[in-house]
């Protein structure tokens, strides 16, 4: 057995002993430094810029400025082609539009001389009104983008006139009608915050030219060939001139998908010759890279009196930021990745509206609109169940969806398109309610209990869905060589992110090809030596990955059959991993892999496989939290947190459990914690570590998360995805908890112990 | 400014600038599982020895470790692989950037005390931040490293 084994993942051993495996780690000795000059207002015009005494300085090899630089449109997302999301973005830009934005990339030979020059470049801002508040931005008179010159790639709702980044809406039923036939209708207002992505890793990016002229960037990235693909279009140069390399990265969260240094350093190298680096201060990763978009969500649950779920509508209003990255398909999530789990309803509608504002632009972070939107839905079955006067696991009981069944949402709504059809054929997600209630022990501690006079704990409880891989766009591909000895190289275009992937494909390809996992050596991420893949994200590289290296390795084997055939001229070859059966005799395989490269009628045996999805089959899970409330100071502390996640067969169930603790504590974080502070001027206040507060160990109480097994028969060996769907929960589970505790309703995130303590106070 | 630095036993010359920190000056020497994490101390990925004393490194300025013991991981990557063994049989290593600061808090703590108890520990590694784990992996992790290990 090789796959549902946990083994230790395949670069362990050299991060332990903290081996150079990160993008600065390659840097040269003489790498320039480059750094940015970042905008002090939120919105301004740049009058004039004088940047000659910075570029006198001997030690500044180059300077760029909106003057000097390509004036292509593109837009930093980082997505497929052509993208969802507008193109409302330049290198540089006369205008700046948030605290953060760039204003001039700055080379030379020191840190220290660069900041010098920083201070030296003297630019001259014809300051604006900003738009700071995201629910006064649509048809404000101040514009983000003025002038008519953002596109879309295809229709997307945008309408810059409007500051409309994307827009979107679809109803399945007639709404109306429904809800006037409702015994029940709740209708209630929630907001979810800006998070940042906090990974421990800040951006980075080495560039230098390689000795056949051509510009290599080793870069922090989850989509390395849509960094290649991005930076050819914005820089102009051909996409063929262009190498990507990812090393190790450490963490990501959706947080480098985009587009961050690389065109920078690109630049400079492109311009100098010389090599560069540009590492993101971590105030440049709070202040100048992106966060997830903050959402007001309008959610509507009509109901008869029997908890029978008639009508979902979902109405969203998101904020983009300064740029409208993910502005569209973030949005979609929010209702295509949460309403198909209550699929018995008559009707079900969505409508949303994505505006841009003058802070930090949002884009792609784990969970990805569905967190958001799982706040709102998972929030309000619990009012309605408290309405009803119905246990909240009953009522979901009642009306989740089950294997077998489908829901219209699938077909309507995608990610930026349509959907496809989906029959669910893999879904346990009712033995995860199950399985959760019994363990949090539900019976006993539902509602609440009281510790002590001024002392509660109370239970919650939330449901949440994922997809796997974006199904007819996203493609992943894998390439097998066979080695003489029998080993194989595997090279995957697929982005191990400190997720584990390396590893889980490597125990696919071995599962496959009936080898143990040391006779796959794994290279990925590789624009010149791997093939394509669209990298990390939308919760893809086991399904869509994984599916592809299965493939190859089947095709291996097919290629190694044909040969051993005709190499020993017989009438039927099996291979079995360790050996072939020629004609019923047994032959060493590691015999028959050496004389194919030294003795007669050598061939180099290779083989390729790719996968693109044609549906995208949901993981689920149950999460129920336990928080224990100081009724005289609001201080929440989550007691305990259980999971039962179906994310198919777990190709290594270590590493799919550390993915779901990993994302239940940024769920976490996001429910109690953390939240992207802007001032009044349009500043950040919380652009350190010091300043923006994720969880440390010793906030949370034990987390315990387990896995109901289902078999995903689309899947690699019944896998489904499991990167995202852990962070889903927490936000409404807590949110639940602390009203069974309290019966305090917070529909606001974060819930701070402030924001407890005052609503208690009322 | 001319310093003396007995990294992992060596002596090195280096010429510092006054406010050169220690983070810095070890990358250049190229030990490089000193990693940059936050500029103000808080997440732990920069944590060495000095004198066998916890520092963060983006903390501590390379003058005033002239002629001081300073340790990183590349030095103690024996004890680290005694512990991280328990870390890969989790799966906790996870990206590995704050890996590094992770084995040398807590080789620093089990030099201080050598059978801490689990709370112990937490409070211990506090400071040594981690976006993928969740920490509950790290903690079975150290507690098996601590029953069996050690």
């Amino acid at each position: 057995m090789r796959v549902n084994t946990s083994i230790p993942k395949v670069d362990g051993k050299g991060l332990i002993q903290g081996k150079p495996a990160f993008t600065d780690d390659f840097a040269p000795r003489d790498a320039l430094i480059v750094k940015v000059l970042r905008s002090p207002y939120p919105h301004a015009t740049i009058k004039s810029i004088k940047v000659e005494q910075a570029l006198a300085m001997p030690e500044i090899k180059c300077i760029f400025t909106y003057e000097n630089v390509p004036e292509a449109l593109f837009t930093r997302a980082g997505q497929g082609f052509p993208e969802p999301s507008p193109y409302d973005a330049r290198i540089l830009d006369r205008t700046v539009r948030y605290v953060g934005d760039a204003v001039a990339i700055v080379a030379g030979t020191t840190e220290q001389v660069v900041d010098l020059a920083l201070e030296k470049i003297k630019v001259d801002y014809e300051i604006k009104e900003p738009i700071l508040e995201y629910e006064h931005a649509l048809d404000n008179p101040v514009l983000l983008h003025e002038g008519n010159y953002t596109k879309s790639m295809f229709p997307i709702g945008h309408d810059a006139s409007r500051n409309l980044a994307a827009s979107y809406e679809m109803m399945i039923g007639d709404m109306d009608e429904v809800v006037s036939k409702c015994d029940v209708v709740i209708k209630e207002r929630y907001y979810t915050q800006a998070q940042a992505h906090a990974m421990s890793e800040p951006h980075a990016v080495v560039a230098y030219m390689d000795v056949q002229d051509r510009l290599t960037l080793v870069t922090s990235t989850q989509a390395h060939y849509h960094i290649r693909r991005i930076v050819s279009k914005a820089i102009g140069i051909p996409l063929s001139r262009i190498r990507v390399i990812k090393p190790r990265v450490g963490g990501g969260f959706g947080g480098k998908q985009g587009i961050h240094g690389e065109i920078y350093a690109g630049l400079v190298t492109l311009k100098t010759g010389k090599p560069s680096k540009m590492v993101y201060t971590r105030r440049e990763v709070f202040e100048s890279t992106y966060t997830r978009h903050p959402m007001r969500i309008d959610m509507t649950v009509g109901a008869m009196k029997d908890g029978t779920i008639k009508a979902l509508n979902m109405e969203v209003l998101s904020n983009t930021g300064a740029y409208g990255e993910h502005a569209l398909t973030v949005l979609m999530v929010a209702g295509a990745k949460t309403l198909p789990m209550y699929n018995k309803v008559e009707s079900v509608a969505f409508k949303g509206e994505v505006v841009y504002t003058n802070t930090s632009p949002a884009g792609a972070y784990r969970g990805y609109g569905a967190i958001q939107g799982n706040f709102a839905l998972e929030s309000i079955l619990d009012e309605l169940a408290h309405r009803l006067d119905m246990d909240p696991l009953a009522l979901r009981l009642k009306n989740i969806i089950h294997e077998g069944e489908t829901s219209d949402v699938f077909k309507k709504m995608g990610e930026g398109t349509e959907g496809v059809e989906m029959i669910i054929e893999s879904c346990k997600l009712e033995t995860c309610l199950h399985r959760v209630k019994d363990s949090i022990n539900w019976q006993e501690k539902y509602p609440k209990k009281m510790i002590s006079p001024h002392r509660v704990r109370g239970v919650g409880l939330a449901l949440a869905m994922q997809g796997s891989g974006i199904p007819c766009i996203d493609m992943g591909a894998a390439v097998l060589k066979l080695n003489d000895g029998g080993f194989f190289n595997l090279t995957v275009g697929a982005t191990d992110i400190g997720t584990g992937s390396d590893t889980v494909l490597a125990q696919i390809a071995a599962e496959t090809l009936k080898v143990p996992v040391d006779q796959i050596v794994i290279y990925s991420s590789d624009t010149d030596l791997a093939p394509f893949d669209k990298g990390a994200y939308a919760s893809s590289t086991t399904y869509v990955s994984g599916n592809g290296v299965k493939k190859a390795a089947e095709n291996m084997i097919k290629t190694i059959e044909e040969k051993a055939k005709q190499r020993y001229q017989a009438k039927e070859v099996t291979y079995e991993g360790a050996y072939l059966l020629v004609d019923g005799a047994k032959k060493s395989f590691s015999e028959f892999a050496t004389e194919l490269y030294y003795s007669h009628s050598q061939e180099q045996l290779v083989a390729t496989g790719s996968f693109v999805g044609e549906k995208s089959p949901p993981p689920y899970m149950a999460g129920a939290a336990e928080v224990e409330v100081d009724l005289r100071t609001g201080i929440i502390e989550v007691v305990r947190y259980d999971a039962y996640v179906d994310c198919g067969v777990p190709i290594n169930p270590n590493l799919s459990r550390i993915q779901v603790e990993g994302a239940l504590l940024q769920g976490i974080g996001m429910t109690l914690y953390e939240e992207a502070d802007y001032l009044d001027n349009g500043r950040l206040f919380n652009n350190s570590f010091l300043t923006y507060k994720v969880p440390t160990r010793m906030d949370v109480g034990p987390m315990t998360v387990s896995f109901v097994e289902s078999y995903e028969p689309s899947g690699p060996y019944g896998a489904k995805s499991v990167g995202e769907i852990g962070i889903d929960t927490p936000p409404a589970a807590i949110a639940n908890a602390i009203f069974n505790a309290t019966g305090i309703r917070i529909r606001s995130l974060p819930i701070t112990s402030e924001v407890l303590y005052r609503a208690m106070k009322k | 400014m001319e310093v003396t630095l007995i990294i992992n036993g060596d002596h090195y010359g280096f010429s510092a600038e006054p406010d050169e920190v220690l983070l810095d000056t070890l990358r250049k020497l190229g030990f490089k599982s000193v990693k940059r994490g936050c500029d103000t101390a808080s997440c732990g990925v920069c944590n060495i020895l000095v004198d066998g004393k916890l520092v963060p490194s983006c903390a501590f300025l390379t003058v005033r470790a002239n002629r001081r013991n300073i340790t990183t991981l590349e030095g103690v990557s024996k004890q680290a692989e005694e512990i991280g063994n328990f870390f890969m049989a989790e799966g906790v290593e996870q990206c590995g950037f704050c890996t590094p600061g992770h084995m040398m808090s807590l080789i620093a703590l089990f030099n201080e005390n050598p059978h801490p108890d689990i709370e112990t520990v937490k409070h211990y590694l506090a400071g040594n931040m981690c976006r993928c784990s969740g920490y509950e992996g790290q903690h079975r992790a150290i507690e098996a490293f601590m029953g069996g290990g050690k």
